[in-house]
């Protein structure tokens, strides 16, 4: 047996369908034509996949806008000089910026491009019997002569069971692996169809979050949502209509405050909220092609108000927003209807109260010691001004703090009679949650692009493509010529190749 | 609760193993240095012979110098050493997921430790199918130890319960791959610096020029072709697997915080290390790529993963909530 250094490359001895190198050919349309098969030529995917991994770094280091807009403000304070540079150059949008996007679009160009020259090829090559056999077989990575007769061949179809097998007269062709181009193939097309998923997705998909306080709900339509983001082509028709009510928070904690398990008992249905669910962490709920998914929680300590008349002007859970890992929640409670003047009040929360120096804190996630501390205000909480306010902030510039802006701290079922008259009650806490809504249809592409692009992997990377020819010449005494090759796994191959040789000789 | 008891027996058997696997690359090590030591005492006794017979003085080498630097005998206790190290690791591995209730890969010291079981169990099974010498083992021993060790002290963490989003069943399937992807990843990162070394080795002697450290440890290396195969072979396996892990991360993704794709760091570096491995296969299927321009795409891969395991965990902020 003899190993040769070098392989001539003919028809018979490539087996695969990649793209040859380009050549420059004369014509009007040569040129049009090189640039083509330059830009679906292997040496232009390979340059193309390097830039698209050099083109992520700065997105896999700067703070992304779209997922952390804060700290990209926070930078863009830090790095007066650079910081406005870099986002000139779309570097806090590295996955929508214009080079990133025509990086992965000359790739794909560039995939779709190679892939249906491949394609044909190889459907071709599905339903062609094997290449005949090399004028030379000993110039093969494998092959092996002997004196011998035609006997050899009706050996040779025994052995080669499970191969593709033709015999021509005194010839015979084998193959086998053609899972391996397959596999390949089957790959990188799943490749562009989960571009097209994602694509669908970012188009017609939606995004909203809304915050509940436990015994209220929401429907899924655009204007129940506090914060939306819709994509491009999103049409609010195709909300899937359901309503939802939180029936009862629970968050349960480890002695140290690390949270061990979060969970929202919610009703649910298409027009009334009546089935039950749990929604946790990693459990969301789905309804028809929207998925409702838990992602904040927090306190709402139910406040009632009575203003100078006695009237009772305020009575609801007033939803405070965390600061801490420990739960100290920033409140404002506004009352417009307070009369003869409005009121307002800012203030902290806090689940698991300690005192000190003066300052109130929390030190546990929990709800073991809930106290609301507040400064209240009287006058215009300016409203009316046109200008819309959020209700996590009050404008104190029209208003006159009481008690000189002291700040009174409440617990569960106490109350503040406010000087002049008027009172505020802690009645008792309730909790929140956050719920995000999505609606991706494009998911579903997206994930069957996955499978295959996993199974197409499997079969490319381990099934082996290899072929066999022999030849009986003719002669006193005739001789058997027997060669191979294969594209990967040599060793493997030789090992192969010479226990077939064992058998046709035996 | 965590048992604090099985929790203290897995450190301690951690550390028994990084001692094992220190002693198994000494082992390679004094295989490779008897075994050089022997061809100069071969060449030696060769040009004795060649003064016996040209009638001078005969000279018998005494017998021990040669078994006692029997390099075979070296290797084998190497490599029994390295497959109870082994051993000792899966307890380890086996007494932290019992002592925290969980699967033992719930924080980075616990990663660290099941990347580097990986390494060396797909470095066995390397040396157990023929693919490569065991003497090899010197090299990715030694990286081996550098590793687990630098895990032990300065990301140590108490066995302890996962935060809630951590908590399911995907993270599983999802960590699974991803460790087992990581210790092939690391395993062909290391193969592909060696193959560096030895190819620059033979080119340098070839036009005979002097070599010197770390180049000239191109000469204990198996040789070139072999490196490149076996680096290949690991990273052929250990695509698929990769690509695995970061869909099985995207579905979990989905099921905890409602997108399965939002470019947080870690999503961005484990997508930059897939399209640089996806680089490394592509070239070595592209005239012009292949050898070594391929191997330091393999190396440059292997540094990204680093960099997503490592510098985002502990200088980029992001969801992924490993402390
Ligand atoms: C979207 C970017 C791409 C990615 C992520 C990618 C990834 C891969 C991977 C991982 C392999 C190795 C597995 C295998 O052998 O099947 C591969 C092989 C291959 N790719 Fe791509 N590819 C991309 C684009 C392209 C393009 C644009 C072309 C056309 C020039 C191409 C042509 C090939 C060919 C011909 C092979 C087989 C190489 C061989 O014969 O072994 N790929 N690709």
């Amino acid at each position: 047996m003899t190993v040769p250094d070098v392989v001539q490359v003919d028809e018979a001895t490539r087996l695969t369908t990649q793209p040859l190198a380009p050549q420059l050919r004369s014509g009007v349309l040569g040129p049009l034509r090189f640039g083509w098969r330059r830009l679906t030529s292997m040496r232009t995917a390979l340059l193309l996949l390097f830039l698209l991994a050099l083109a992520s770094v700065p997105g896999g280091f700067l703070p992304q806008r779209r997922i952390n807009p804060l700290r990209v403000q926070s930078y863009l304070e830090k790095h007066t000089t650079v910081g406005p540079l870099l986002d000139r150059l779309q570097m806090f949008d590295v996955f929508s910026s214009a080079w990133f996007s025509a990086i992965y679009l000359l790739l794909f160009i560039s995939l779709v491009g190679c892939l249906l020259p491949r394609t044909r090829l190889h459907l071709r090559a599905l339903r062609a019997a094997p290449p005949a056999v090399p004028k030379v077989l000993t110039r093969l990575p494998a092959s092996d002569t002997w004196e011998g007769d035609a006997d050899v061949l009706a050996r040779a179809e025994k052995a080669l069971r499970g191969w593709r097998v033709v015999r021509r007269g005194d010839e015979l062709s084998a193959e086998r692996g053609y899972l391996r181009e397959t596999g390949n193939l089957v790959f990188h097309l799943s490749l562009v169809l989960l571009l097209v998923g994602i694509a669908v997705g970012a188009f017609r998909g939606f995004k909203g979050t809304v915050l509940v306080v436990e015994g209220t709900g929401f429907s899924n339509t655009v204007a129940s949502y506090d914060d939306i983001n819709p994509g491009r082509r999103f049409h609010p028709s195709s909300l899937v209509p359901f309503t939802l009510q939180l029936q009862d928070f629970r968050a349960t904690y480890a002695p140290d405050g690390k949270a061990l398990t979060f969970d929202a008992q919610v009703t649910w249905g298409r027009t009334q909220a009546t089935t039950p669910y749990d929604v946790r962490v990693n459990h969301p709920l789905a309804v028809g092609g929207a998925k409702t998914y838990l992602i904040g929680h927090g306190y709402a300590p139910f406040v009632r108000v009575r203003d100078r008349t006695g009237a009772v002007v305020l009575d609801q859970p007033v939803a405070c927003l965390p600061q801490t890992p420990q739960f100290l929640s920033t409140c404002v409670i506004k009352v417009p209807d307070a009369a003869p003047q409005q009121l307002g009040f800012r203030g902290a929360f806090t689940p698991t109260t300690i005192t000190q120096d003066g300052r109130v804190g929390s030190s546990f996630p929990g709800l073991v010691r809930p106290v609301l501390t507040l400064v209240g205000w009287a006058g215009d909480l300016g409203l009316d001004g046109g200008v819309p306010q959020s209700v996590y902030s009050l404008d104190t510039t029209a208003l006159k703090p009481f008690d000189k802006g002291q700040a009174h701290a409440l617990s569960e079922g106490q109350t503040w009679q406010l000087p002049g008259g008027g009172s505020l009650t802690y009645v008792g806490t309730r909790e929140w949650a956050t719920f995000q809504v999505t609606q991706d249809p494009g998911k579903r592409l997206a994930l069957v692009a996955a499978v295959g692009i996993v199974g197409g992997l499997m079969l490319s990377l381990f099934v082996r493509r290899r072929r066999v020819w022999v030849r009986v010449r003719p002669g006193a005494p005739s001789t058997v010529e027997v060669g191979g090759l294969s594209r990967t796994d040599p060793e493997r191959f030789q090992a192969e190749f010479a226990e077939l040789v064992r058998r046709l000789r035996e | 609760m965590p048992d604090k008891g099985l929790g203290q027996l897995g450190d301690g058997l951690l550390f028994t193993a990084v001692v094992v696997y220190a002693l198994a690359m000494l082992g390679f090590a004094g295989e490779q240095a008897s075994r050089k030591a022997r061809q100069s005492v071969t060449a030696v006794r060769d040009s004795t012979q060649v003064l016996v017979g040209s009638g001078g003085p005969s000279v018998t080498l005494p017998a021990e110098t040669v078994t006692s630097l029997n390099p075979s005998r070296a290797g084998r206790f190497a490599l029994a050493l390295t497959g109870l190290g082994w051993l000792v690791h899966l307890s380890s591995i086996t007494a932290r997921g019992f002592a925290a209730h969980r699967v033992p890969w719930g924080n980075m010291y616990e990663f660290s430790s099941c990347v580097a079981f990986v390494a060396v169990t797909a470095f066995l099974v390397l040396v157990a199918r023929g693919y490569v010498e065991r003497s090899l083992g010197a090299f990715v021993m030694l990286p081996v130890v550098l590793y687990l060790g630098l895990a032990a002290t300065k990301l140590y963490t108490a066995a302890g319960p996962l935060v809630p989003a951590l908590n399911s069943y995907w993270i599983k399937i999802h960590v699974a791959a991803a460790v087992t992807a990581s210790g092939a990843f690391q395993l062909s990162g290391v193969v592909a610096l060696l193959y560096l070394l030895r190819s620059r080795y033979d080119e340098l002697t070839a036009a005979e020029r002097p070599t010197r450290f770390p180049v000239s440890l191109g000469a204990q290396l198996p040789a070139a072709p072999v490196l490149d195969r076996v680096s290949y072979v690991v990273i052929a396996f250990a695509f698929p697997v990769w690509t695995f892990a970061i869909i099985a991360g995207a579905i979990w993704a989905e099921a905890a915080w409602g997108r399965y794709w939002g470019w947080d760091p870690k999503e961005t570096w484990s997508f930059i290390t897939w399209v640089l491995y996806a680089g490394y296969l592509h070239a070595r299927a592209t005239a012009g790529w292949k050898g070594r321009k391929a191997a330091w795409v393999a190396v440059a891969a292997a540094c990204a993963l680093i960099v997503d395991y490592y510098v985002v965990n502990i200088f980029v902020v992001g969801l992924h909530s490993y402390a």
